[in-house]
């Protein structure tokens, strides 16, 4: 029994909490990809770099408050400044709604344009972003580290195995599920909100209606640069922030988003998690675990590890490709321009 | 003096003109059907009257106002429903929530709204919540036209609303329509079954090439010799 | 501001000018490797533009397939390395055997079983079963492989087989793989055609990264013949000294440029090679009906044409150039060095260079991949000498002035991508747009 309880908290603390931290921090970011994709009917590729913009604000207000003695211990300063880098990444995404979309938006472009645009504004965005903090690895996380320690956990429980649960790895899971509920309730019960749906739905039938396009799209925008916001500064205040590595953030956000359907909320939610297990699950080492749960003499000698962890990004684009293949609409049926 | 006139309407989508000097007229309480055979531009001249193209020469004047510069979005504010062919409701959507999108533009409590239009298509009560895609042809055919009423509108058009219905779905909708007419509001109609739609209507305008052949009540279109043999299969 | 075929001569005079000027503020020999890099830039435009231009297929994986051309240098002309070899040859050769049997099973279940889950376990359990099969044979050999003398090979070699013809084969090898993913993904929107082959991308670069016994990872393989001469050997020879003192050149500088001349002519001719081909190809009635499914493919389907047939072959060309572009670069580098493979400075940018230069049009690609790359890479200096110009007002060590000046490199990021965005709102088709556009009426 103790060894299975063992084994079970192993699981936990080294697959389970990491991968539904994580799953959180995709769901968030596949949330605006889809919402982007669903009411505007393109692929934003420049979400990665709009994370990251997010983000570098975060961290900017977050080194203000800190030098300012501003605190709110235990926990992270960053969360006081969250609605600051949202104030900015809107402004921003808004300008360059502007700026680069709304002309094709008025001659009626293929979706192929908007994705090109989009990748130029990702390169300028990812520009902007190295320019101004640097491409180094920034901790910006204070506070409280851990809700429980590993140890604590331990003494708790009196087994061999604890389970660690970090501060970030908390905050991303309730956090997540605060903003979930919000534009769920934003979406099914305003009047704003369905007529965000009913553009997404039927877009001559909404315009007939008397809905308004460019409130809808602003809208849209403003939902995609708050989830952008808030799933970076999440994911940084969890694996720290550098440049890069919100970028290679696109792969397994479009993933999730497909997965789960484009276009479809629900699904960004779902196909965030499936892809997060899959990632965590299949590049686990499960040589302890096994130790626990199977008896001495079958014990393995290797790790036991299916796929080594430089191949995570290859577990969500074969996720990704089989549904692609065998179910393109996704588990929630998306949309299909 | 009519109240909803398309007068002279000529126009087309490109360089080609579909409609040549022709003129639609309703009034309220009304029943104003568009026949003719394919291409004669039944669909056009409705959509001219909706502002969804752009006219060459002609106006469309409601209340004896003119409205030819007015967007779509406009003229519904000012009182025109408009309940397209294909692609008429939000299939995502519940049946309340379409009607709710009907009364999008209303700032007032459209209650009462909706109350009316559960009473004049029952079904649509009872499968409120259920999403609009899920429904039979014959029931979304409801929810289009109920989302159009929930303007309250003074005209209401509807292209082709009998289009791939069977034919006791189109009975009860023709019956429903001439409920609705009797409320006072205006109704256009384009047809493809003509002498359905002919029997039910008071006026029947037969478009050839975008120009009015013939235009007469319904009864004396249906004992017109010549419509009979070239719309209505002979006999 | 389109610019005509008769024109693009103008283009190429600029770049000419702009390169000269290089030459005298900077340094020739900077300038000749800015030469050939845009020669082999130019080259992965036209394999992009084939695709794209051809066909209307939006491949976001060209650094999959260049870094496939450079592992080709690698595996083709490094000597082999006779004790990897013996020792492990054979289990990574009964890997790949189990592996190749595992796919011709699972493909044959899913073409002979029933549909429904017999066929979905069925699947499952061959691959899965596979994929342990193969890794046992795989796993001890090549632990055996890298444990051989790791500071200089840890791997296997190649074929000891002249450069040049790895350049073919490069090709070949981006072609086969680019084969086998289109079979699977050609089916596939554009929007998920891209996410589909940024993600393959992903894979073969870390295939190559992880995958020490092969390529020795991050290690990075150095040494790879080149296919023009050594400066070192150069400057043995007589001939060579008596033209540097006739040009005034320090030697080492003469033989540094000659050697780099010749890299220029090399690829000059690749790209003449391959340019003449795709004009040949596109102007025949293949390529054609290529351009007729593009602009419509449900009249193309319509009328019996095998699109996705059509497409494949597209896409196996435009892969096979970038593979050939991908192998000479890594030959003229003489190293091959996975973590360079940045989706940015190679998927993106070319993609740049097509769109800027002219898509559909072969002779606006290669102008496209010579300005862009010119751009790319000038961007920094300039923006430097920009900037210093710019905070010449503050002080010598003001922290804002050094955090400035060490930025410069992420300027050329945002240039690029403005570039970008001001070409497709002002010029979607490009500099050169393809030549029908301009006979259209409307």
């Amino acid at each position: 029994m103790q060894d299975f309880l063992n084994g079970v908290m192993l699981l936990s603390n080294f697959l389970i909490v990491p991968a539904t931290a994580y799953g959180s921090q995709l769901a968030l970011g596949a949330l605006g990809v889809t919402l982007v994709y669903g009411i505007l009917r393109f692929s934003n590729f420049a979400h990665g770099d709009t994370m990251a913009f997010g983000t570098m604000v975060v961290i900017l207000v977050t080194a203000l408050f800190q030098k300012m003695g501003i605190s709110i211990d235990p926990l992270p300063t960053a969360l006081l400044a969250i609605p600051f880098g949202i104030a900015a990444t809107t402004l921003m995404v808004l300008i360059s709604d502007r700026l680069v979309y709304r002309h094709q938006r008025k001659v009626k472009a293929a979706p192929v344009v908007f994705l090109i645009s989009s990748i130029g504004l990702m390169f300028v965005l990812n520009g902007l972003v190295r320019f101004v903090i640097g491409t180094g690895d920034q901790r910006f996380s204070d506070g409280e580290r851990f809700i429980i320690r590993f140890g604590e956990f331990k003494e708790l429980t009196g087994l061999d195995e604890g389970i660690a649960f970090k501060t970030s790895q908390g905050l991303t899971i309730l956090t997540a599920i605060l903003v979930v509920a919000a534009l769920f309730w934003f979406l099914e019960r305003t009047r704003a909100g369905k007529s965000m749906r009913a553009y997404s739905d039927n877009e001559d039938l909404a315009l007939l209606s008397g809905i308004s396009p460019e409130r809808v799209v602003m809208i849209t925008w403003i939902l995609s640069a708050t989830l952008a916001t808030i799933a970076g500064t999440l994911y940084g205040l969890d694996k720290g922030f550098k440049p890069f590595t919100y970028f290679q953030l696109l792969l397994p956000i479009f993933a999730a988003a497909i997965v789960g359907g484009l276009g479809n909320p629900l699904g960004a939610i779902a196909g965030g998690f499936v892809i997060a297990f899959s990632e965590v699950t299949v590049t686990y080492a499960y040589k302890k675990f096994l130790t626990y749960w199977v008896p001495e003499s079958w014990a393995p000698e290797g790790l036991v590890q299916l796929l080594s962890t430089d191949y995570k990004f290859a577990v969500s684009f074969v996720i990704l490709v089989l549904v692609l293949l065998f179910r393109p609409t996704g588990i929630f049926a998306g949309k299909s321009v | 003096m009519s109240f909803l006139i398309g007068e002279s309407m000529t126009g087309g989508y490109g360089a080609a003109d579909i409609l040549n000097g022709c003129t639609i007229a309703v009034e309220r309480g009304e029943i104003a059907v568009i026949v003719g055979p394919n291409g004669a531009g039944k669909s056009t001249a409705m959509k001219a009257l909706f502002g969804m193209l752009k006219l060459r020469a002609g106006t469309v004047k409601l209340e004896g106002q003119d409205i030819t510069g007015l967007t779509p979005q406009d003229r519904v504010a000012i009182g025109m429903g408009f309940v397209p062919q294909t692609h008429n409701v939000f299939t995502s959507m519940s049946v309340e929530e379409n009607l709710e999108m009907g009364a999008f533009l209303r700032k007032d409590d459209f209650k009462d709204t909706i109350a009316q239009v559960y009473d004049l298509f029952p079904i649509l009560k009872e499968k409120r919540r259920q999403p609009a895609g899920q429904l039979s042809g014959g029931q979304r055919q409801q929810v289009a036209v109920g989302r159009a009423m929930m303007t309250q509108p003074k005209v209401l058009m509807l292209d082709e609303p009998t289009a791939g219905v069977s034919p006791i779905v189109m009975d009860e909708l023709f019956d429903r329509i001439i409920e609705i007419a009797r409320t006072g509001i205006a109704i256009l109609m384009v047809e493809q079954n003509a002498r359905q739609a002919l029997n039910i209507a008071d006026k029947g305008y037969v478009l050839v090439q975008g120009s009015n052949r013939y235009t007469d009540t319904g009864e004396a279109l249906m004992a017109n010799p010549d419509v009979r043999r070239t719309f209505l299969g002979g006999r | 501001m389109t610019i005509t075929k008769q024109q693009a001569p103008l283009a190429f005079a600029f770049m000419a000018l702009a390169l000269v000027m290089v030459g005298v503020f900077q340094s020739w020999s900077l300038s000749l490797t800015i030469l050939n890099y845009c020669l082999i830039a130019s080259i992965m435009a036209l394999g992009l533009n084939i695709q794209w231009g051809y066909a209307g297929l939006f491949n976001v994986g060209l650094m999959g397939f260049a870094a496939l051309g450079g592992i080709s240098a690698v595996l083709v002309s490094m000597k082999p390395v006779h004790e990897a070899w013996a020792l492990g040859g054979a289990g990574v050769g009964l890997g790949l055997l189990v592996a190749v049997a595992t796919i011709f099973l699972a493909v044959g279940a899913y073409h002979r079983l029933p549909k429904g889950h017999i066929r979905g376990w069925g699947m499952a359990v061959i691959v899965i079963g596979g994929y342990f099969a193969a890794r046992y044979f795989f796993d001890p050999a090549t632990n055996l492989i890298e444990s051989v003398n790791p500071a200089q090979t840890g791997f296997l070699g190649g074929l000891g087989l002249p450069v040049l013809l790895s350049w073919l084969v490069g090709g070949v090898l981006a072609a086969s793989v680019a084969w086998m993913i289109g079979k699977v993904t050609l089916g596939l929107r554009s929007d998920y055609l891209a996410i589909a082959t940024l993600g393959i991308s992903e894979i073969i670069i870390a295939v190559l990264k992880n995958e020490e016994w092969l390529t020795r990872g991050v290690k990075n393989v150095n040494g790879i013949p080149r296919p023009t001469p050594y400066e070192y050997d150069l400057q043995q020879l007589a001939w060579a000294q008596d033209w540097a003192a006739w040009f005034g050149a320090d030697l080492q500088d003469f033989t540094s440029i000659y050697v780099k001349l010749c890299s220029a002519a090399l690829a000059l001719v690749m790209l003449g090679i391959l340019y003449w081909l795709s004009q040949t190809a596109i102007k025949s009635p293949w390529g054609r009906m290529m351009r007729a499914i593009r602009d419509n493919e449900t009249a193309a389907q319509a009328m019996g044409k095998n699109v996705t047939g059509r497409h494949l072959q597209v896409f196996i060309l435009g892969s096979a150039v970038v593979g050939i572009a991908g192998a000479m670069m890594t030959s003229f580098d003489g190293q091959f060095t996975p973590t360079t493979y940045n989706p940015l400075r190679f998927t993106f940018l070319v993609w740049v260079m097509v769109i800027v230069g002219g898509s559909g049009n072969n002779l606006g690609s290669i102008v496209g991949g010579f300005l862009i790359w010119f751009f790319w890479v000038e961007a920094e200096p300039l923006g430097y000498a920009l900037l210093s110009f710019l905070t010449s007002g503050l002080a010598e060590d003001s922290e804002l002035r050094s955090h400035l000046l060490d930025s410069a490199a992420h300027m050329r990021l945002i240039t690029m991508g403005l570039i970008l965005l001001v070409t497709i709102r002002f010029r979607p088709r490009g500099l050169l747009p393809e030549q029908s556009q301009q006979t259209r009426s409307h």
